[in-house]
């Protein structure tokens, strides 16, 4: 298999397509437009359809009724787009249907810029629309990842009958990388023994969440919980890099996962007991990561690209038993890596050689 | 191993193209690569930059602070990124169109004039690759063999009267 | 014994939860002799509106999703691109249609999406206790224009099938009423010809159905009749608005 130098965003249509997805709804918005720009030009070819909808409620709502009748599909978008998507995600929660949706997260609030940010870490990870439920957030830092990720993202969303959500800023989408188009894993997924696809055969079938009997509505809550609960059981993914002697760690995700890295490399060089937690889900947050690594840890730093947001779960994650510091970038700008190091040595009171 | 390269220069000029046939380039030759374009408004007018790395084990910071080696194609671009390289690197500059009215004295500066040569071989939009050509030397990971692969992969199937006019640019650029 | 009338086979035995008086019921009725004469049960996937029907996906034997406030369209032809060989309907209210989700009901005529739509017109929000809708007549009393329906500052009441007959891919639009015998037979007519445009595969059919909401309207069943008869028709334009040239060999 050889390798193939694609954008984030194409990598992510590519999978999608190789995952077996047939339908897209979607409508344009920068940084994402590439997702939808590549499935117009190759998913007809791969005897798919791409409906460019007259707005993102549209889409998701599509979405929704394709899901439903049975078929895999997808949306993607950017920030303002999956704002607007919201009500429709809560409908997918509520019904149980499985449908990937991609936020190539742009700055806000408002229409806000272009450059890679992470300000929708609380609204994908705490649901993001109204009611009481869950995505799976899978977080991705690099084209190979985006791949890889879309495509298991499909047999997670068909595994638990949840949306999927892909969370990834607007660098990732736009970098390219070389990726390695791998083919689908045969997994073992339940069948759709629900999808309404016409009673031919079988009993009526009906989707709906509408509830007029509290007892019922409660019922509904308790068994989406007990899904929930299986999932952070289950789910909980991370990478540990230099993390098993650290004495101080790093937290970051996405772009920040993998400058972090870097940041790690440069303060073993210089003796730091510098380690990294890059979560790979941002929801089920990877709570175990921390219980294995945190016997020797004096304090961590999250590298975030917003005012601080997923340094609450971390705070969580270790019960506040260490201190937690934030190292944040806003409005689309990167952190280098010399000045998160300075920065750990600053909080932590560390010695750190030269201009770093 | 690891080069981090800057191109820049006016929408047009063809950054994001040299850029693209340096990672294609380094990912025939099974090298790491990450290309980062600046997009959105920036793709409409004025000035296009992005940088590309490659390296020989797995990238992790995609963000150049301190860029190895440069291509700037116009006056703004040399501006911007004079002092975005690291001490002891390369920046080549298209003299044609680029008065240097500063300088450094800690970076190798390459100025030739890419848009007279361009000129001479009967293309002027390729400028571009004459400034490739001169920054090839420079580079640790590619090679002029690599960079004719990925020439003929990009363009040469689509339209191989182009790969001969880009592979003779890039020539006359070593050769200067 | 002979029996002459009976229940329709694509209605289920679960009794209607309307108010007495309420049109609904008959309308249901009428789908649900047309998905049993067209032998379409099996085959059809209906989409729930928000409002009075939201509850029709227990009413119908055929398969049926429950979309949110408006989205039934968007719903619908999310099912439709997914299984393009089933008939999918949608059955919403004025609100559901006409307000909240216009934009759907304009795009789904536009791009030809071969779904067919039943909007019930009832000039009023009814699930909601009796707000004003966009289609509330001029001078109409409900509780958020409780001195009537003033033009100048809530607008005139919205006639969706004239506009939605405008666009090139609705190739069948009729506005009918369930106020009499007669006007009940031509509502028959026109569904059955709204769901065989679909089986055709020909675009868009539409059909809006004027009905009564006696609840909401403070009238007893029969001037809640009448009210209809005299207010209503006037003000939106009824019969077969559009029958594009290739549904007139239906």
């Amino acid at each position: 298999m050889s390798k193939v130098l694609l954008k984030g965003n194409e990598a992510i249509a590519e999978a999608a397509m190789r995952a077996g997805c047939k339908l897209f709804f979607g409508y344009p918005i920068t940084p994402s437009t590439e997702i939808i720009e590549y499935l117009a030009k190759h998913l007809p070819e791969a005897g798919g359809t791409v409906l460019q909808a007259e707005c993102e409620v549209a889409a998701i709502n599509m979405c929704f009724g394709a899901a439903a009748a049975g078929a895999r599909v997808m949306t993607a978008s950017s920030s303002p787009g999956i704002s607007l998507k919201q009500e429709g995600i809560s409908y997918l929660a509520a019904n149980e249907l499985p449908v990937v949706i991609v936020n190539i997260n742009r700055t806000g609030p408002g229409l806000g810029g272009l450059g890679p940010t992470q300000s929708d870490y609380f609204q994908s990870t705490r649901g993001g629309g109204h009611g009481d439920y869950r995505l799976i957030v899978l977080a991705p830092s690099k084209a190979q990842e985006l791949y890889d990720l879309t495509m298991e993202a499909f047999d997670l969303a068909d595994k638990y009958r949840n949306p999927v959500l892909i969370l990834a800023d607007g660098f990732l989408g736009q970098m390219m990388e070389p990726v390695l188009l791998k083919e689908k894993k045969e997994g073992n997924l339940p069948p759709k023994d629900w999808q309404t696809d016409g009673c031919k055969g079988r009993a009526k079938r009906k989707i709906a969440s509408y509830f007029l009997v509290n007892e019922l509505a409660e019922e509904a809550c308790q068994r989406w919980q007990a899904k929930y609960d299986q999932i952070k059981e289950a789910e909980q993914r991370w990478e540990s890099f230099y993390a098993d002697d650290a004495e101080y760690l790093l937290v970051g995700y996405g772009t920040c996962g993998r400058i972090a890295k870097s940041v790690v490399l440069n303060a073993r060089k210089q003796g730091m007991k510098l380690g990294l937690i890059r979560p790979i889900t941002l929801w089920p947050f990877p709570v175990k990561a921390f219980t294995s690594h945190f016997d020797g840890i004096k304090g961590i730093v999250t590298v975030e690209l917003n005012a601080g947001q997923m340094i609450e779960d971390v705070k969580l994650a270790v019960n506040c038993r260490v201190p937690v510091h934030l190292y944040k970038r806003q409005g689309g700008m990167l952190p280098h890596e010399r000045e998160i190091l300075k920065f750990v040595g600053q909080v932590f009171n560390l010695p750190v050689r030269g201009e770093a | 191993m690891m080069d981090k390269v800057l191109l820049a220069g006016f929408g047009g000029q063809g950054v994001m193209f040299i850029g693209k046939i340096l990672a294609y380039a380094a990912m025939l030759g099974s090298l790491e690569v990450c290309w980062i374009p600046s997009y959105g408004p920036e793709m409409r007018g004025g000035t296009a930059n992005c940088s590309v790395i490659l390296s020989d084990e797995e990238i992790h910071s995609p963000v150049i602070d301190q860029a190895d080696a440069g291509i700037v194609l116009n006056k703004p671009s040399f501006d911007k990124f004079l002092t975005r390289i690291r001490p002891g690197g390369v920046l080549v500059v298209n003299s044609s169109i680029i008065e240097m009215d500063k300088t450094r004295d800690d970076i190798e500066i390459i100025a030739i004039p890419a848009g007279d040569i361009a000129h001479e071989i009967g293309n002027p939009s390729l400028a571009n690759m004459v400034c490739l050509g001169a920054l090839l030397p420079k580079l640790k990971l590619v090679s002029l063999d690599k960079i004719e692969k990925a020439l003929d992969e990009v363009v040469g199937k689509k339209k191989p009267e182009l790969y001969e006019w880009n592979l003779t640019a890039i020539k006359k650029g070593l050769e200067s | 014994m002979q029996k002459v009338f009976g229940r329709p086979k694509g209605l289920t035995e679960i009794p209607f939860h309307y108010c007495p008086g309420c049109t609904h019921g008959i309308i249901h009725r009428l789908i649900g002799e047309v998905l049993e004469e067209l032998n379409i049960i099996e085959d059809t996937i209906g989409v729930a509106p928000v409002g009075c029907a939201g509850f029709s996906l227990d009413f119908f034997s055929c398969d049926f999703v429950g979309a949110a406030h408006g989205r039934a369209q968007a719903v619908a032809t999310g099912i439709k691109r997914a299984l393009p060989d089933r008939i999918v309907f949608t059955y919403q209210g004025d609100g559901d249609i006409a307000a909240i989700g216009t934009s759907h009901a304009i795009h789904v005529a536009a791009r030809g999406e071969k779904i067919t739509s039943i909007m019930v017109n009832n000039a009023i929000y009814g699930m909601t206790g009796g707000q004003m809708a966009p289609t509330t007549l001029t001078g109409q009393v409900t509780t958020t224009s409780p001195y009537g329906r003033d033009n100048g500052v809530a607008g005139f009441p919205l006639d969706l099938p004239k506009a939605i007959a405008t666009f090139d891919g609705a190739v069948y639009v009729a506005s009918v009423s369930v106020d009499s015998p007669k006007n009940i037979l031509q509502a028959k007519k026109a569904i059955k010809k709204a769901f065989r445009v679909q089986q055709a595969g020909l675009g868009f059919a539409l059909v809006s159905i004027l009905s009564t909401c006696p609840t909401n309207w403070g009238m007893s069943p029969v001037d809640s009749l009448k009210w209809l008869q005299e207010k209503m028709i006037p003000v939106y334009q009824m019969g077969e608005i559009k029958v594009a040239e290739e549904v007139k060999g239906l």
